[in-house]
């Protein structure tokens, strides 16, 4: 079963077009490294698979949901069942790392209790679980990447989309990073990143390089 | 319905929250709000002692009712049922008789009245009625001159007309006073809301990038509005009330040597529990119309 099947799918902005005609299948359980040179349309294609950008046009579907006959209400709805991690993490840092994951969860309304207990959980598999009072400015750059993949997986998302996650992360800061995507999909979810270095993806089932915003042949 | 609960209880928590965290904005905000709301307050609060006095005093108005020259006694009986009914206070009968001879006991008029070849003075009623508004006298006054036998009413209308007037006048100054003033409940809350959506962009943008609907991003918003609106009503309750409090006893000292027993009325609870209401409800529409225009551009 796919989990992404995008269609001709173009995205413009005024005369500019960041996605153009792209054909796209991801199945469930994948993990799908997308690759490019900078401006190939890797950021721009991971905002339409996580609705952050509606396509100009083509069809899109994410997680069975056809993302052009969905309305604007409906939207949100549709981000809560994906992980969005971004390049630069957009944490609040104002908050502690607890609540940062917590966030999620208090959206869809949660108990406090039960999403205090399950953002700790998150906290635990990301190995922050200690760090849970400090604030993200109080983190290293690694930390705050897996803080950002905390917040991402904490509502049990069936895909991961990540932004360049392991960009301005030392080598073993990105390793660990790395392996946790490959951990979250060994239990089934499905994880589309784009990077600059597909080689340093563990184990890839998909590899989609893209080229003034189409899968290069 | 849980849940809902839920998501506006932890709404109205963290309205409270951006509240608490700029003391100083919040506080003067509720100044300018509970000023903002006193000033009209007290204007309605003056006028509304102002009818009560003017109530009081109207017992000295009078309403002189002719009967025609021809009445007989059934004619005045009839009358006198009449006003049983309709004139809450005083009344009392003049007979045309009375009336001439009243007029002989003037010395200055003895001469002219001598001189009448037969007594043109009707038989009369004098009423001062009692506990009723001025600008109702005239309509006493209207529906007595229609009563039969009765030739005509007269009213001593000139500081009744005066003091229904100024009560106008000074409702409608007050109606204008309270639409100025909630214009700038409402343009204060405005601005509080514009600048807390600007200092909480992150947070709404990052929201609403990981689901939150455009009611979970607006309601804290709206609260803010509410709670201040309200905090400042209530403020304007307590300073209305502290000021009547303080102007008590000097009224009451001032009135006692008009012989009178009159002392100030405040708000009535349901009246001061309007204030907050009315502050409310200025506040949320302050806080829709800021948080409608800030976050337009927000989402997608």
């Amino acid at each position: 079963m796919n989990m992404i099947v995008a269609t001709r799918l173009t995205k413009r902005y005024d005369a500019y077009e960041a996605v153009r005609d792209l054909n796209l299948e991801i199945a469930s359980g994948d993990m799908a490294a997308i690759s490019g040179h900078s401006g190939a349309g890797k950021t721009t294609l991971l905002k339409l698979l996580g609705a952050v950008e509606r396509p100009t046009s083509g069809g899109l579907i994410v997680n069975g949901q056809n993302l052009l006959a969905l309305g604007r209400r409906a939207l949100p709805y549709l981000r809560r069942s994906l992980g969005l991690v971004f390049q630069d993490q957009k944490l609040l840092f104002d908050r502690s790392a607890l609540d940062n994951v917590r966030l999620p969860l208090d959206i869809i309304g949660l108990p406090p209790r039960e999403a205090s207990r399950r953002a700790r959980a998150a906290l635990d598999k990301v190995g922050l679980l200690e760090r849970e009072k400090a604030r993200p400015i109080a983190l290293s750059g690694g930390e705050q990447q897996r803080l950002a993949i905390a917040r991402a997986v904490v509502n049990r998302p069936t895909l991961l989309l990540a932004d360049e996650p392991t960009a301005n992360l030392d080598a073993d800061a990105a390793r660990q990073v790395l392996e946790l995507f490959a951990a979250f999909n060994q239990v089934g979810v499905t994880v589309v990143i784009a990077t600059h270095a597909p080689q340093t993806i563990p184990h890839p089932t998909r590899l989609i390089v893209l080229d003034h915003g189409r899968i290069a042949p | 319905m849980k849940s809902w609960l839920r998501q506006h209880s932890a709404a109205f928590l963290r309205a409270l929250k951006r509240l608490r965290q700029a003391p100083l904005n919040t506080l003067l905000s509720l100044v300018v709000i509970g000023i903002a709301m006193t000033l009209p307050a007290a204007g309605y609060v003056f006028l509304e002692n102002a009818k009560t006095l003017g109530e009081s005093a109207a017992g000295t108005q009078q309403i002189s009712l002719f009967l025609d020259m021809d009445a007989r006694a059934a004619t005045v009986k009839t009358v006198e049922r009449e006003l049983e009914i309709l004139v809450p206070g005083q009344w009392r009968f003049v007979p045309r008789a009375a009336a001439l001879e009243h007029l002989q006991a003037d010395a200055d008029l003895a001469d002219i009245v001598a001189g009448l070849p037969e007594n043109p003075l009707p038989d009369a009623f004098i009423l001062e009625p009692a506990h009723i508004a001025p600008d109702e006298l005239e309509a006493l006054r209207a529906r007595l001159a229609r009563l039969p036998g009765v030739a005509h009413a007269q009213l001593d209308s000139a500081w009744v007309e005066r003091f229904a007037a100024f009560l106008a006048l000074g409702r409608l100054m007050v109606s204008l006073l309270a639409t100025v003033f909630a214009v700038g409940l409402i343009a204060v809350t405005f601005n509080t809301i514009r600048l807390q959506v600007l200092a909480q962009q992150a947070e709404i943008e990052v929201a609403r990038l990981i689901g939150a609907t455009t009611a979970f991003v607006r309601r804290p918003f709206y609260y803010v509005g509410l709670l201040q609106g309200g905090l400042g009503g209530l403020a304007a309750g307590v300073l209305l009330t502290l000021g009547l409090d303080a102007l008590q006893t000097p009224i009451a000292r001032l009135a006692a040597l008009y012989g009178s027993h009159f002392s100030l009325a405040g708000l009535s609870p349901l009246q001061f529990a309007l204030l907050p209401a009315i502050g409310a409800a200025l506040g949320w529409i302050g806080a829709q119309l800021s948080v409608s225009l800030a976050l337009r551009s927000h989402l997608a």
